[in-house]
């Protein structure tokens, strides 16, 4: 109370003090506030600007405002229903010498403007076979949608191995047993590794030839296995990003699983012992529910990282083979920086932002917590 | 609970005892094996000469143990015939500015916001603290579009003003100097000390700049050293932002260099060696200031 009056009639001194302060709050913040606003905050609103626009890295033209076409460009899809070609002297359906159906050729329809303008400017995405009908997915931009897909797979992948091998990791190093700060750091390790040297040496590791990994799988599996192409085959490739970011990872899941574990009360399994609970009952009914908030917090870091994938896949695949190990982040260096594109690059980043900022809603949603950011 | 048969004696108890122990180190020895067998493949083949004796030694424990015919010459190769010291000369310079500055602007800001009274002080926090949901990745495009477009001031040749921080080592400190992040982090925890200090300090007639180093800055040790490694790890391992900045090879930092260099057709000992030397000093610091390191990285998770 006495405070509050105090400082409702403001004494000169207090009045010198407010405006000192003003002063050096100021002089003391500003250069930080300043390089945030310039590399920050205004390269992000220029973000969504650009976004609307035709904006490129280097142009002799001025750059002008295009509406949302670049937000077609990225996400527009199209279904081309395709009829088998008939053998018009027989009317029976034309079929290869594999016996299999002839189906004209989706260009036909999506380079004539004139006469399909609906199907302008959309490629090839995959096929649907539905009896004899064949439906095309068009897309504007196939490789941006299989990045997508490709950064969705690898999260929903992840999150699972990577939070179990983390928790797995966890419980073996709270044993009480002697030596466990040695294996916890050894453990996080790869952690503090850089990435592109992670991925450098695995890229080795996964060589064909004379790769550890196809030798250690065939030592394994008593030679059965036969030697993989980890990077080069469209279906191990991610795979292979896959379980090196697990490896890479698992130690930071570990640590978060470590100091959640230390939270649950040791009362707790005294109490169920006592009640003659057995160490799966313990595990099933007080160490999960007690990790409950770390839980969600992991699946929210690895799902966050998972769409930010970019250095593995520059390094090991370069995206490839066949666009297979694209990611959403990849596909906006490419477009922003090998094709100079900056307007169409800052429409990816957008809906990359969107992503994350979904992400993160969900995680509020979910834990409901004291966490602030 | 005591339920132990009466024919078991003392001596076979013990041994019972000393094998469960055994036992419960099986599942830690196997994952000790998974998660640091690619580095020990790094190190053992760093010293090895040849792809030929690699390969053999691939099909036993051998892969992993500097042994056979080793030698430094992968080291003397990666010194003596590749850009390598250059590169570790451009990361050092790039990560000790950085910290330099980091540290001391983004703490003097978060001293302004937490412990002095000013008018748009909350805003400017709020405003901070929604940034840290934007990730670095968002902003990359229209920043390399800004960097392109910066004047650059050099004195070479009396002053002179060209067009663009590309290809500079600037462009790779400035834009990441300030750090919402790291913002953040000092003003939790200058929140958290005593009012008394600041109030006790301006009696004496002290202002706000001197308090802030001589009374603050030595008590808040822990965070300083967490911005640092932070920034330490994030400046040492950048990679996506110097291959859109940097053309020339002088101004290449080590991790951009390695990606060069393994592109040329190297021996593997080579790029192994190369690996190894840009990794053993991270590694070293990191098993030293163990929970120092470790009590930062999980800092990393609060942010978006």
């Amino acid at each position: 109370m006495a405070t509050a009056q105090l400082t409702k009639s403001a004494s000169p001194a207090q009045e010198r003090q407010a405006r000192s302060d003003l002063i050096s709050g100021l002089s003391m913040g500003s250069p930080a506030f300043l390089l945030l606003l310039i590399f920050l905050i205004g390269p992000f609103f220029a973000g969504f600007w650009f976004s609307f626009t035709n904006q490129r890295l280097i142009s002799a033209n001025p750059t002008e405002f295009v509406g949302a076409r670049n937000y077609l460009r990225l996400v527009r899809l199209g279904v081309l229903p395709l009829e088998p070609l008939v053998d018009e002297s027989t009317g029976q359906l034309q079929r290869d010498e594999n016996g299999k159906l002839i189906y004209p050729r989706s260009r036909e329809f999506t380079r004539d403007e004139v006469k399909y303008p609906q199907y302008a400017g959309l490629t090839e995405w995959f096929t649907l076979d539905q009896g004899t009908t064949r439906y095309i997915i068009l897309a504007a931009d196939p490789i941006f949608m299989r990045s997508l897909v490709n950064n969705f797979f690898f999260a929903i992948v992840v999150i699972p191995l990577q939070t179990g091998i983390g928790l797995l990791l966890a419980l073996v190093v709270t044993q009480k047993l002697r030596g466990e700060n040695f294996f916890r750091t050894m453990y996080f390790a790869p952690v503090v590794t850089s990435m592109v040297v992670v991925a450098t040496v695995w890229r080795y590791l996964y060589d064909v030839n004379n790769g550890l990994v196809n030798e250690m799988v065939r030592v394994a599996s008593f030679g059965l296995i036969p030697p993989v192409n980890w990077l080069g085959d469209p279906g191990f490739a991610m795979w292979a990003i896959i379980i090196m970011s697990v490896w890479q990872g698992a130690g930071f899941q570990m640590m978060l699983f470590v100091a959640g574990l230390q939270q649950i009360p040791e009362e707790r399994y005294e109490a169920a012992s006592i009640d003659g609970a057995n160490a799966l009952q313990k595990f099933l009914y007080i160490t999960i529910p007690g990790l409950r908030n770390v839980m969600v917090f992991n699946f929210i870091i690895i799902t966050i990282a998972a769409f930010q994938l970019f250095d593995q896949v520059l390094v090991m695949t370069n995206g490839g083979p066949d666009n297979a190990t694209s990611t959403v982040v990849f596909h906006m260096f490419k477009n922003g920086f090998r094709e100079q594109d900056i307007a169409y690059a800052s429409t990816i980043a957008i809906v990359f932002f969107l992503i994350i900022l979904f992400i993160n809603y969900l995680q509020r949603r979910v834990t409901k917590t004291g966490e602030t950011v | 609970m005591t339920t132990i048969q009466p024919t078991m004696s003392p001596a076979s108890k013990e041994t019972r005892k000393v094998i469960t122990t055994a036992v419960k180190y099986i599942p830690l020895l196997f994952l000790l094996f998974f998660f640091t067998f690619p580095l020990l493949f790094m190190i053992a083949s760093s010293f090895k000469g040849s792809n030929q004796q690699i390969f053999a030694d691939l099909r036993s424990f051998r892969a992993f143990l500097p042994v056979g015919d080793v030698s430094l010459d992968n080291f003397k190769f990666v010194f003596e015939n590749s850009n390598f010291p250059r590169y570790l000369l451009n990361s050092v310079i790039i990560s000790a500015i950085t910290i330099l500055l980091s540290i001391i602007i983004n703490s003097l800001a978060a001293y302004a916001l937490s412990r002095l009274k000013w008018p748009g002080q909350k805003l400017i926090l709020a405003i901070i603290i929604a940034t840290l949901i934007i990730p670095g990745q968002a902003t990359l495009m229209p920043l390399l579009l800004l960097v392109a477009n910066l004047p650059s001031i050099s004195f070479a040749e009396g002053l002179t003003i060209t067009k663009g921080w590309l290809d500079t080592y600037h462009v790779m400190i400035v834009p990441f100097v300030a750090s919402a992040f790291s913002i953040f982090l000092f003003y939790q925890f200058f929140l958290e000390l005593p009012k008394d200090l600041d109030e006790a300090a301006m009696v004496d007639g002290a202002t706000r700049l001197q308090i802030f180093y001589k009374i603050i800055v030595p008590i808040s040790g822990p965070v300083f050293a967490t911005v640092a490694i932070l920034t330490f790890i994030a400046s040492w391992n950048t990679f996506l932002w110097p291959i859109m900045t940097i053309q020339s090879d002088e101004l290449r930092p080590v991790m951009v260099g390695l990606q060069f260099f393994f592109q040329q057709n190297v021996q593997w000992g080579q790029v192994m060696a190369y690996s190894t030397l840009i990794t053993i000093p991270v590694l070293l610091f990191f098993f030293i200031f163990q929970n120092a390191f470790v009590k930062s990285i999980a800092t990393t998770g609060i942010k978006g």
